[in-house]
Order: structure tokens, then sequence, then C-alpha cells
């Protein structure tokens, strides 16, 4: 049978045939569909994890105890595994342990463009990377034997193109691997130096193994067509690459670490000249010049941003395009921006007019950045606000605290921020935090998370809560506060950065898109407006300011009850 | 097995002898862009040629511009759409639209909703809407089929339903039939909102 799948669900769909057991992931875009997509199979048990070290570390005691076992993640959410990551290349597996990291060229919903095939040069393992969707799922099967066979962990890379697109896959059954026996063995995967040291020489060993087998490998694919081009691509490049030069001959590479020595020899020797296309970072170009072979790459291509059939018509074919049509005039811009109804928008409101500094992080709140309340000072990584502002107030003195929160979500403060925090009072800080409780994981699509209560197969489960875990790392001053009445949230924010000491806000109230947030019916703005526009600071995309006054969209209201909070003279009202 | 030309040529009068056919639909996050994605490629698949069908995740799903690519043809490489690439673009918006001319090709067909979303430049008053787009699209001689989807949803009985009744406007400028397009929608639309969604389709295709 076949179906229309997203690359993302191939992959799922992959380690199911594959009979994997173990799935632990921590959502992150382009990555998250892959392990939504696995937790619909019952064979496999899966789980969010509250970030990506413990992810993978789930996974490889999952392969070391026997089973097969797979951690999805975004780029960045490879950083933070990457500890874990270049230990168990020492350590190999015992039952298949695959990773799968979605790198994001163009950064369509990321905070920047690394490129994650780095990682496996650097950690010593091999990479596929498929691309379209049936490759997905095949290079998902292939990835498990090559774990096995080679005693290693291997990671698998898409890029948003390849896990974001539909391409047809061809449905097989689940082949049930059974789990294998464990047994101890210290030298193996006790990683103190003197175990360490032979398993890199195993490494090494192991590097030429896999890169002969690379070159006899069919994840590979060499089109020879007219030999006046060549090209050598992988992943999505390659599907560019086929459509702006289909009569080129190319060589397509599946598995891009360690490369194909023997097979780039040989291809070089048929064609005249090689371009080497690939997005972001020059790696199979570093490679073909490593070896002595000459090819043409970044100096004709970019290091940044996504490429295009039309890019390569250009630059290969010297095809310019025709001129497009153009509009004649500026079109205005159309950012993301907070939902209607976002449980985010009152606590920006109530930031921007007191005019506080506000250490950010990764999630939909990133958004507060944005005009007009332009709140957000800083955004780094995930976790990344409490420690901001803790290293401001080192730098800058106590008085620096007192103008300063920083502000997180909850799935971000399990993920990483509640290290910051134990950093604050422990070293004496004095920082305000607020954690954006919105009851789940928004910006990658609601998912459960530790303080939702919930499990990934949405089944109830020990919540944690947050209020009594930040008082347990010695947090005296925690405050439960609703950010939509915004007369007391903004009493609690002076409060709580006017004290010198630890404290933390939860701004609870359930994300809008979600059941839990209940709203029904819609509010008006009637003839006691002033057309003052103090709801129009709210930023909010359902309240537009027409020729008479401000007018609330009938497409976009959710009926949150947030403008009416803010309107001075009682003029928006229940329909 | 291959996808019949006649058939492919009939979304596009103005490239007979074309073997891939191109559309976009584009948007405003939250629109309801990838449904009508989704049922596209399902009505394609049905011709049982290749397709494939590339999303946009994330981010700018959250109220910004969105566009999603459907092609379909005898052997696809490429999920992505270029500038002048378009036989048809599907708009959700007017500004969308208007944003995204320089993809339609030379020929191509608009099918534009007539609903206007302010963006938030607009909203702060940085930025104008701008006027009289319909108008200033068929001066520059493209072929524009507009419609008021949201007041046909209101009628369907689910303002939601913008995205399928938008479907059925382009329906009739193809011919995969009716019964065709209806049966890729009960592939693609949970049952509970079938009924709905059949009877936005059948108000777009009679508009």
């Amino acid at each position: 049978m076949k179906k229309l799948m997203l690359g993302n669900e191939a992959i799922a769909r992959g380690a199911y045939e594959a009979g994997v057991h173990v799935v632990s992931s921590y959502p992150g875009t382009p990555s998250t569909e892959i392990t939504e997509f696995i937790s619909k199979y019952d064979e496999i048990y899966s789980e969010w994890a509250p970030n990506e070290k413990v992810a993978v570390e789930t996974a490889i005691g999952a392969a070391t105890g026997g089973g097969r076992a797979l951690s999805a993640m975004k780029h960045v959410g490879l950083n933070v595994a990457a500890d874990p990551l270049f230990t168990v290349s020492y350590i190999g597996v015992n039952g298949g342990l695959v990773l799968v990291v979605a790198d994001d060229p163009g950064m369509h919903s990321s905070q920047n463009e690394q490129d994650s095939r780095n990682y496996a040069i650097a950690a010593k393992v091999p990479m596929l990377e498929p691309a379209d969707s049936a490759e997905c799922k095949e290079f998902t099967k292939k990835a498990f034997e090559i774990s096995e066979q080679f005693d290693t962990p291997v990671i698998l890379r898409v890029t948003t193109r390849v896990a974001h697109s539909q391409s047809m896959v061809e449905l097989e059954d689940r082949k049930e691997v059974p789990v294998k026996d464990y047994t101890k063995n210290i030298a193996k995967n006790v990683m103190i130096p003197a175990n360490a040291r032979p398993k890199h020489v195993m490494v090494e060993e192991r590097t030429k193994a896999l890169t002969e087998y690379n070159s006899a490998s069919d994840l590979n694919k060499m089109e020879i067509n007219d030999t006046k081009i060549g090209i050598i691509a992988a992943g999505i490049s390659y599907q560019y690459a086929k459509e702006a030069c289909p009569d080129a001959s190319i060589l397509k590479i599946g598995m891009i670490n360690p490369m194909p020595e023997k097979l780039i020899r040989e291809f070089a020797e048929k064609v005249d000249k090689i371009y080497v296309v690939e997005q972001l970072d020059p790696v199979i170009e570093n490679y073909c010049r490593s070896i002595g072979i000459d090819v043409i790459g970044k100096e004709i291509f970019t290091l940044i941003g996504e490429y295009s059939t039309e890019l390569l018509k250009e630059k290969i074919l010297g095809e310019k395009p025709a001129e497009p049509m153009k509009a004649s005039e500026p079109i205005p811009v159309r950012p993301a921006v907070m939902c209607p109804g976002c449980s985010h928008r009152g606590v920006f409101y109530v930031l921007s007019k007191l005019k506080l500094n506000v250490t950010g992080d990764i999630g939909c709140y990133s958004l507060g950045c944005a005009k007009p309340l332009e709140s957000i000072d800083t955004i780094v990584c995930m976790g990344g606000s409490i420690t901001a502002a803790h290293g401001m107030e080192k730098a800058r003195g106590k008085d620096f605290a007192r103008k300063t929160v920083a502000v997180l979500g909850d799935s971000t403060f399990v993920h990483s921020g509640i290290t910051g925090l134990i950093d604050v009072v422990y070293n004496k800080g004095t920082t305000t935090t607020i954690i954006l409780d919105n009851s789940i994981t928004g910006m990658t699509g609601h998912q459960q998370n530790p303080a939702t209560g919930f499990t990934i197969k949405n089944e109830p489960t020990r919540q944690v809560d947050l209020e009594m875990l930040a008082h347990a790392v010695g947090v005296d001053r925690v405050v439960i506060a609703d950010p939509f009445d915004v007369d007391n949230f903004e009493k609690v924010v002076k409060e709580e950065i006017a004290a010198e000491e630890p404290s933390v806000i939860i701004a609870q109230r359930p994300c809008a898109l979600i059941k839990k947030a209940g709203y029904t019916g819609r509010y008006v703005i009637n003839d006691k407006c002033k057309n003052c526009k103090m709801c129009m600071k709210l930023g909010c995309p359902a309240i537009s300011l027409t020729e008479n006054g401000p007018k609330i969209d009938e497409t976009l209201y959710v009926g949150c009850g947030l403008c009416p909070n803010v309107c001075k003279f009682g003029a928006i009202e229940r329909a | 097995m291959f996808v019949n030309s006649a058939q492919l040529s009939a979304l596009n009068p103005c490239r007979k002898d074309c073997d891939i056919m191109n559309i976009m639909i584009v948007g405003v996050g939250g629109q309801g862009t990838l449904l009508a994605s989704r049922i596209i490629g399902a009505a394609a698949i049905n011709l049982g040629g290749d397709v494939k069908l590339s999303e946009v995740h994330g981010m700018s799903q959250r109220g910004g511009s969105v566009v999603t690519y459907v092609r379909y043809g005898e052997k696809i490489a490429s999920p992505i759409i270029g500038e002048g690439e378009a036989d048809v673009i599907l708009a959700f918006e007017q500004l969308e639209a208007y944003r995204y001319i320089s993809y339609l090709k030379k020929g191509g067909k608009y099918i534009v909703n007539t609903q206007k979303t302010n963006p938030m430049p607009v909203i702060t008053g940085a930025a104008k809407y701008p006027e009289d787009i319909l108008g200033k699209m068929e001066k520059m001689g493209i072929s524009v089929t507009s419609c008021d989807a949201l007041a046909l949803a209101k009628e369907a009985g689910n303002i939601k339903s913008v995205n399928v009744v938008l479907i059925g406007v382009m329906a009739k400028h193809t011919n995969i039939s009716k019964e065709e397009w209806e049966e890729a929608i009960k592939q693609t639309v949970p049952e509970k909102f079938l009924e709905v969604n059949l009877k936005a389709f059948r108000l777009g295709y009679d508009a």
C-alpha cells in the first residue's frame, strides 16, 4: 500500500517497521511530528522527555538494555544532547540506537542555522541523509541495521524541506525484533579513562570499516548521464539538482559520514567537472578537496539559507530566470504574532508598560519582542533567560535587577530553566523569574510536558508542581497570578522586582488554542469608546483601528476577555 | 497510471503540453491552508501519478504569512515551487495574494478569497493595507477569480470552512470531477466535520 506521508511521518513509520521498542524525545520544529506519529503506534513505548539530553540518555539506556531505541530532536536540541552523543560513540550499542536530527536551513522556526553534519564528523558516528519521504522510511530502517552491525549510534539527518514535505511511501509490515540479552560488560559500557582509551582505537577502526561499507552501499546512487557536468549532492539539494539539471550526472550521497571515498573517486573519473551542491557548510566539498578531488562549491554557492532549483539553474547552467511580476508598491510584511487570546499578552502588556529589562527564552513568547509590545531584550537558547538576568545582575549590580525580569514557559523551565534558577539561589542573586505557565508546550504545536500532568498518550500522570519546585530549590517568594488580571499582575511584578531576593511569579493561564482555555462568546466595542487606543497597545491581531475607532474582527476574536480589562471606559462588553 | 495530460492542462488551459502541475496555497497562519493542500494532494494521488507537498510548520503558523506547495505529474523531484512557476495560486487573503504574484507562471490562474486580515504593521499604523489589490492584479494581466469565501463558509455553517469553499472554487476550473474532489475531501476531513465541509465545497463550486 502506498501513502502520501510527511518526511517526519515516514521516519516514524520506519521506526515502527524496524521493530523499535523505545522512543524518547523533546519537541522542536521541524522534528516534532516524528515522535507524535510514533506515539500512535502502541507497539512502541514513547515519551516526551524534559529535554534532549534526558531523551538521548534514555534512548542510550534502552539500547544498552538490548532494545532498539530512537530519539528525535531539532538541530539545537542536538547541542543539548551533545554530551551523551560523543561518549555513546565510544560505547556503541546493544540494541540499535538512532538519533534523528532536523536542521532548519532558512531558519523557518529556529534561532540559528547550524549544520548538524559537523556533529557526525566530530562525534565520529555514521550519518544518513534521506531526500524524500520514501527514503526517510528506508534510511531509518537501514540506520538500525548499521547501528547493530557496526556497534555504533547512527544519526539520521533531515532538513525542514524533507521533514515537512509529503511524498509517496510504500508501507510494509513491522518486523518484530526481540530485545537482546543484557549482560554486564564494564569494559564496554563504563567510560572511565582506562576503558575509553581502547574504545577510541575501536572508533577509528570502525570509521575505516564504515568508509569501506559506504562505497559499496546502496544508500548512494550514481546516475551517469551527460558527463560534462557532474553534481554531488545529498538530501533536499539532490532534488533541486535533479530538477535544475535533469541531464547532468549526479552522485547522490545517502550516507554522508564517513564519506564513500571510492565512490567519489569513481565519479570524479567519469565526469569533466564536479559541482558540490549542499546547503549551509562545505562538508562534502571539504572532504572532496581533502582527498585531492577538485570541485566547485562555496566559491559560487552561498553558505547562508536555503537553495532552490532556480539558484542551481543560474549558478550551474548560467540560466537567468525571467523577470517575475512585481507589485509597484511596498507590500506590508506579515510577521508571526501572538495569537488572539494568547495568555502571554497580558504579561508583556504589563512588562512593556513598566519598561522593564526582559531576558527572554525560546517559545511562542519569543514574539513578545515584536511591535507594539517590544518587551524582550535578549533571547539566546532554551533555558537561557534566568541565567541571562543573573549574569546581568552580576555585571551591573543589584539595582539593575530591580528593573529586570526573566520570562520563560513552563516546558522551557523544566527543560533547562530550573538549573538557572538554582544558580540564582546558590549564588545569592535576586532575579525575578516569570514562568509563563500556559499548561502546554505551545510553539511546537501543543505537546504535553512534565508540568501539564499528562503523558504523550494523554494519560494522566504525576504533575510537576512548579510552585513547590521553586520553593524546594530555595526560592521563598513564589506568587501565582493571572496575567489577564492586569492591575493585580502589575502590582505583583512591582512587588517581586523590588524584593532583594530571588522570586518567581507563575503567570497561570492556559494557551487560547487548547480546550482547557474554554473561551466562548465574544466581545464588541460599544459607543462608550473614546478612541483612546489603549486596547491597541495589546497588539492583539483581532483588534484593528478603523475610521470609527477600534473594531474586533469577527473571524479572529476568541472571547478571551483581556481587552475589557485594559479599557478605562467600559467600552468593551460581551456581545 | 500516469496523469492524464488533459486533466493537467484543464487546470492550466494556457499550457496544454505540461506534464507537471504546480499549485501554491498562500494565506495567514491559522486559516487552514494545510488542510487545503492535503485535500489537493489526496485528489492528485487519485490521478495515479507522483505527488509532492511542502508545508511550513512552527512559528509562521502563528498568524504569519504561510505558503504551501502541491506539485503533481509523472515524476516530481523538488517539493518547492519557484518564482514564475505556479500554474495556480489559491490565495486565502488579499494581501497574501498580492505578496506572491511573482510566483505565478505566465498565463497562470489566481483564485482569491476577498477576505482581508490586517497584518501587525498595519494594526500598529506602521504600514497601510494596499487598496484595490484585485483591480491592480487584473491590470497586470493576471487572470483572477475572486470569491467571498468567508460569506459562503458562514452559509455552510462554520467560518473555518473557508479553505474548503476555496477548493470548491478552484475545482470547477479543473476536469477532476466534482465527485472525485468530494472523495478527496472525504479522505482528508475528520468525520464529524464532513457534512459542513461538503456543503462548503458545493457552495464554492457553484459560486
